[in-house]
């Protein structure tokens, strides 16, 4: 008798046309990379004879300008994914980049490794107080992480413009500007840097404790909690991260232009959310992927640097990219309209 | 015979209120007691301060003879005491295995690096849900993607991986449809087969008749009265539940 009950056990089925329309949709993202590539392509072949996409200097610049966003996107995800939200990234790049760009000042034009080495550290130092104190609010004190991370975005600014004096720290050093501009097998280095720490924080977020912890905490806080997580721990360590991948953006700022600017991620900062949402994530947590934000982050950088290439007046890239993030976001819904309520 | 667990002279005041008065009972194994009652019985605070969540203002808890009072619900449940909680505690956006092993997730090393052991997992949650009676239909499916039955299974499939020898329950069904009430209470029966005993709360009499080898009634934060199912009907059980008096 029990058996029975038991085997009459309901699943929710989908049909296969469901579930095909639904695999389009996960990977729309890359549909859509794909698409505007063609798209700029063809116009190039029309318009100027020349191949937009076959260029190795084509691709270099978006590839440098995807890794900026990837930079400050990268620690974002994770910290999305557990449902909170850190706006503090694009002046904790800021201090991050100013800090190391005024050490290497005071040593002078002579600073060896060891000085750009220091340097580094300290820009990463004050990069993860602010993420220090992002986690101590948000964990701690309650405070939402939107509003406690508005505030550190305020105070992290002030910082970064006091101790730069209010102005850009131009430095001249060859060591930095080598690591800025360099490039490993032709790969420049700050793709490389971006791609390793892409990796890095995959590999958290899929494959590690830490990474099911943040999925989990997304999803229900109180499941976390009674399964004996340190849901304080676990916030301090994800905002420390989201701050030292966006410090890290800094320091490539510092090294890329030999200088040092307080507002160096600020410009950046929508554009890393938006990679974020168009990679899958909600704003209500307990989902997105790094790969997704990898995706999402050369979107925007192939039509950041399509739109300028073709000659259009570069202001149309603030129209297209958020008429793509409202695209991801209706993706995003009709995936679960066509999945089905599930109540 | 050392009951499983022993509920003696329970008290609790807030303030000035007293929530609960005088409860004891007792729990055998794969014995099944019901907690019955209306709102503000004290059936929920009875079952807290088994769990460890409040402490008694007097009386005691006793575990196969051994005092639980005191301790801290971490305590309690590795002394294998488990509560389901009606909001379930799982995590939706992650499959069976990781719910199962939530907190306790296995990890394998790759030259060195550990990674998490997905595959282990999933084919233990598959093991320990069909020694349960539920068939997984997709291993590395979310959980939200399962019925609400299915649910409630992992919930009771992690306290029992996990060695409880009392499951607490607090209104299992209240959120559910008609077939995975059923679901529900047929997973009960397959926990008192394995020796397991349940205080199981609910005001839903089918269900507590269904469930129940004893049902303990409460009425404003004492015991009314209890009876066997058998030896009772649901007019006296709602009676002894609206205060006995009337």
């Amino acid at each position: 008798m029990i058996t029975d009950m038991m085997n009459e056990v309901k699943t929710k089925k989908h049909s296969r046309g469901a579930s095909f329309a639904r695999s389009l949709l996960d990977a729309w993202s890359w549909l859509f990379l794909i698409l505007i590539l063609g798209f700029f392509e063809i116009y190039a072949q029309t318009q100027t004879g020349s191949t937009f996409l076959f260029r190795i200097h084509n691709l270099q610049s978006i590839s440098i300008a995807a890794s900026q966003i990837l930079l400050l996107g990268l620690g974002l995800t994770l910290v999305i994914v557990a449902a909170q939200i850190d706006l503090s990234i694009a002046f904790s790049t800021g201090l991050a980049a100013v800090v190391m760009a005024l050490i290497i000042r005071a040593a002078g034009v002579d600073a060896g490794w060891m000085i750009v080495g220091l340097a580094i550290l300290a820009g990463l130092g004050a990069a993860a107080a602010v993420g220090l104190v992002n986690g101590w609010l948000v964990a701690y004190l309650n405070v939402p992480s939107f509003i406690g991370t508005l505030g550190t975005y305020g105070i992290a600014r002030g910082a970064a413009l006091i101790v730069a004096g209010g102005a850009t720290v131009s430095i001249r050093n060859d060591h930095t500007r080598a690591l800025g501009n360099g490039d490993i097998l032709g790969i420049p280095i700050p793709l490389v840097v971006a791609g390793v720490l892409a990796l890095g924080c995959h590999y958290l977020l899929k494959h590690t404790r830490f990474g099911v912890h943040t999925y989990a905490l997304g999803a229900n806080r109180a499941a976390v909690e009674r399964a004996g997580v340190d849901v304080k721990k676990l916030l301090i360590k994800l905002f420390v991260l989201s701050a030292i991948t966006a410090g890290i953006g800094g320091l490539i700022y510092t090294s890329r232009f030999s200088a040092g600017a307080a507002n160096a991620g600020e410009p950046i900062l929508l554009y890393a959310v938006a990679a974020v949402f168009i990679g899958g994530a909600s704003l209500t947590g307990g989902q997105g992927t790094i790969s997704g934000t990898v995706i999402g982050a050369f979107i925007i950088a192939v039509i950041q640097f399509g739109l300028v290439y073709s000659g259009l007046p570069p202001y149309w890239q603030f129209v297209a990219v958020g008429l793509v993030i409202i695209i991801a976001v209706l993706v995003d819904q009709s995936k679960e309209r066509i999945v089905g309520d599930r109540s | 015979m050392t009951p499983l667990l022993k509920i003696d002279g329970l008290k609790k005041t807030f303030g000035g209120n007293e929530a609960v008065r005088d409860v004891s009972f007792e729990v055998n194994p794969g014995e099944c007691v019901v907690l019955a009652g209306d709102n503000g019985a004290g059936k929920s605070t009875v079952i807290k301060m088994v769990s460890g969540v409040y402490q008694p203002t007097d009386g005691k808890v006793y575990k196969n003879g051994t005092l639980l009072t005191g301790k801290s619900p971490e305590a309690v449940r590795s002394a294998g005491i488990e509560t389901i909680y009606q909001d379930l505690a799982l995590a939706d956006n992650l499959d069976p295995g990781l719910n199962l092993y939530l907190g306790r997730e296995v990890t394998r090393r790759v030259f060195g690096i550990p990674f998490l052991d997905r595959k282990k997992m999933r084919e233990d949650a598959v093991e320990v849900m069909r020694n349960l009676g539920i068939v997984v239909p997709d291993p590395a499916a979310p959980v939200r993607d399962m019925s609400g039955g299915q649910r409630q299974a992992i919930a009771i499939a992690r306290a029992i991986h996990w060695q409880a020898e009392i499951v607490i329950m607090d209104e299992p069904t209240a959120a559910l449809g008609v077939p995975e009430q059923r679901e529900v209470m047929a997973l009960i029966e397959r926990l008192k087969s394995k020796g397991v005993g349940i205080i199981l709360i609910s005001h839903n009499l089918p269900d507590i008749f269904a469930a129940a080898d004893r049902i303990i009634v409460l009425a404003r934060g004492m015991v009314a009265g209890e009876r066997r199912p058998t030896e009772t009907n649901d007019e006296e059980i709602v009676r002894m539940m609206m205060g006995a008096t009337l």
